[in-house]
């Protein structure tokens, strides 16, 4: 026998000191080596964040450029060609076909070669001069009503600074357009800066998720589950074992992930990097634990990689990451309070872009404290320690 | 055959009325037994006969929906913890971690159960057990003999005082079983308790005292002798020629229980000794053919005992 005490003498044997976290090291050694070993899952730890960002940061973009307009020029006139001239300005617009007949103009809106049409009536000029406020008319295909929404929202003040500049005319109320646009932090309204957060918090959720939510099932399949259950380790033990290397492995993630998008895609960082780096280790977490709480319901990792499917999909919808909070219903809004990502949307956002201190991020923190633990309660009792 | 001291009236496993269901089929009905300390206990029966049920009970890894016991002084219901700790639970099919190396499954065992210094309990084990330069070889790698070598030393690395040893012989060859039966003895003179089950007859004559079980029920224990004695199985053995005729001849005849060849003899046993002689009476004289009254096998009792139990319980 390896030890020196002889068994069957000592019939009371105590715990072992720091018997928890003798066991928690125990676990916690043994899945690090298992990640080890599993050659693909670990390249799955920096290829996924790093192919998703690049393909979703450069992909998604709520704010397209340069989209194919036409022109129905009836007049040619020096304010005519200004007013052309700023919108090509705006980069939003791209003229690609000038047509001249006002049924042209509708077909190829029509077909979807152009997403807009501008229309300079006859007369324009003088009409503007006399301050008849002639209506220059911009048509907008607006089935994809977030492509035409930013390059119709630059429209007033771009076209409103151009014929002032040409026609010296002192208040620009009386222009014909009143679009209103406002794009505060993001003043160029860069769909990047908002999306690449917003991915910070979604590519993490879906890894951290599927990492933890396998973990029980796994051990069960494997039939490692019964020598594991016949050893003297709790629940909670399991858990902690289970959670904590993908604690390190998801803030590896999230370094990753935020390097890319400060680096590449020029997203700032105006808040404290430590209360990022902090806030993201609670979120990390929380997805972790609600994971691994998946993992102790199911039976077998279909059922985990389904139900892990049934919270992810919510999370991108109703976080706030693809649509904006407040313009969801308000049932929709409490279903999304309930979701991490929602709450870490919103931390991550402010303290990139506005650069937010920890007083204003109070209730989206404590938010996640509270869902981490009830998903760690539910997790720790519902745990099988039988083979029941 | 080693006998058990009855001196120490020391009871390592002792359970009274154990029964547990799965889905409405009963998979261990009313079963007691007592378990002597530092024996090896062997633990027979067919498949689904309830052997596993009955050792998951005893380790906690399974609740019994009725019966009562205590394992190691503890009980088996409430203090399923402290059990764990003192017993060493080698499963049926290997449950150590396949992408674990030898070394790193042996250190993961020791570091959950709190041993002080986990990497030299792993070396000493893997001395131990004969797999030095293999410390480094993933365990999904082994061949099944090398496996159960170290399933035994994972079991037995944090001291246990009882082994519950599942079919741990199960598709390994002769050596490595005869091997592996040593190490227990080994085990069993340091004072540790063994429970092992197993389908073999040679290996349940290796034990001091076995327990057969079939259908959920325990039908004999005892040791080997007192088992075969209980039966009141008579056997005569016969030698000669043509024992396949005789076999086919004397099958289904009245006393005739049963008839099961043993190399070049054959073995005719039945319970009613005097319907059995009468039946055999008139080939006892024939020529070529040589009759021993002699003691009934192990395997014999056993068959018989399954036999009788499958008219029992289906």
């Amino acid at each position: 026998m390896s030890a020196t005490d002889v068994a069957g003498q000592n019939r009371e044997v105590p715990e072992p000191r720091f018997g928890f976290w003798r066991r928690n090291y125990a676990m916690l050694v043994k899945e690090f080596i298992q990640l080890r070993r599993d050659r693909v899952s670990f390249a799955m730890i920096v290829m996924i964040p790093v192919m998703q960002l690049l393909l979703f940061g450069y992909a998604i973009n709520t704010t397209p450029r340069h989209l194919p307009t036409a022109v129905l020029v009836q007049e040619d006139s020096d304010l005519a060609r200004s007013v052309l001239k700023a919108m090509e300005n705006t980069s939003y617009f791209r003229f690609t076909r000038e047509v001249h007949s006002v049924a042209e103009f509708d077909d190829l809106l029509q077909s979807g070669k152009v997403l807009f049409g501008v229309e300079i009536p006859r007369g324009f000029e003088r009409a503007v001069r006399r301050g008849d406020r002639p209506a220059l008319l911009v048509a907008a295909d607006a089935t994809d009503p977030v492509a035409a929404g930013s390059a119709l929202g630059s429209l007033g003040a771009l076209v409103q600074t151009a014929l002032a500049h040409d026609l010296h005319i002192g208040d620009p109320s009386e222009m014909p357009f009143e679009i209103r646009a406002h794009a505060r932090y993001n003043p160029a309204a860069e769909s990047r800066l908002n999306i690449v957060p917003g991915l910070v918090g979604t590519i993490l959720t879906m890894t951290m998720l599927i990492f933890t939510a396998l973990s029980v099932t796994r051990e069960i399949e494997r039939g490692t589950m019964e020598s594991l259950l016949s050893m003297p380790i709790r629940p909670v033990e399991v858990m902690f074992g289970k959670i904590i290397p993908y604690v390190i492995v998801g803030f590896v993630q999230a370094t990753l992930i935020v390097s890319i998008g400060v680096l590449l895609f020029g997203v700032p960082i105006l808040g404290s990097v430590v209360l990022l780096a902090a806030l993201t280790t609670l979120f990390i977490t929380t997805n972790l634990s609600i994971g691994y709480t998946f993992s102790t319901i199911v039976q077998n990792q279909l059922q985990a990689m389904q139900m892990s499917m049934m919270f992810f999909l919510p999370s991108i919808l109703l976080s706030g990451f693809m649509f904006p909070f407040a313009g969801m219903p308000v049932w929709a809004q409490y279903l999304g309070e309930a979701l991490p990502l929602t709450h870490y949307i919103r931390i991550v956002r402010a303290i990139m872009l506005k650069g937010a201190a920890p007083s204003n991020l109070q209730y989206d923190t404590i938010a996640l404290i509270v869902l981490m633990l009830v998903a760690m309660t539910i997790a720790v009792t519902r745990f099988r320690r039988t083979l029941d | 055959m080693n006998s058990v001291s009855t001196s120490a009236p020391d009871i390592a496993i002792n359970v009274e009325g154990l029964s547990k269901s799965f889905g409405g089929r009963e998979v261990v009905h009313d079963l007691s037994m007592q378990v002597k300390r530092g024996s090896i206990y062997g633990f027979l029966g067919p498949n689904g006969s309830g052997k596993t049920t009955t050792i998951r009970m005893l380790c906690g890894l399974l609740t019994p929906d009725a019966g009562e016991g205590t394992c190691l002084g503890y009980d088996i219901r409430r203090d399923a913890d402290k059990i764990k700790r003192l017993v060493g639970y080698m499963t049926q099919r290997f449950s150590l971690y396949q992408d674990l190396s030898v070394r790193e499954n042996l250190e993961f065992v020791a570091r959950l159960y709190g041993l002080r210094d986990a990497r030299g309990a792993a070396r000493d084990m893997i001395q131990r057990i004969g797999l030095n330069g293999r410390e480094e070889q993933l365990a999904g790698e082994l061949s099944g003999g090398w496996k159960q070598r170290l399933a035994l030393g994972a079991c037995t690395l944090p001291n246990p005082q009882l082994l519950l040893l599942d079919e741990p012989t199960a598709g390994v060859d002769p050596k490595a079983r005869r091997d592996f039966w040593n190490e227990i003895h080994a085990l069993a003179a340091e004072g540790l308790t063994v429970l092992v089950s197993t389908h073999y007859m040679d290996e349940a004559e290796r034990c001091h005292e076995i327990a057969y079980i079939a259908y959920g029920h325990l039908l004999a224990h005892g040791t080997v002798d007192e088992v075969i004695a209980k039966s009141a199985l008579s056997t005569w053995t016969v030698s000669g020629d043509d024992l396949n005729g005789l076999a086919a001849e004397l099958t289904g005849k009245p006393g005739v229980d049963m008839v099961a060849p043993f190399g070049t003899s054959l073995h005719v046993s039945g319970r009613d000794k005097a319907a059995l002689e009468a039946t055999i009476a008139p080939y006892r004289d024939r020529k070529g053919w040589r009759w021993e009254d002699s003691e009934p096998s192990l395997e014999d009792v056993f068959i018989d005992l399954m036999t009788r139990s499958k008219d029992n319980f289906q």
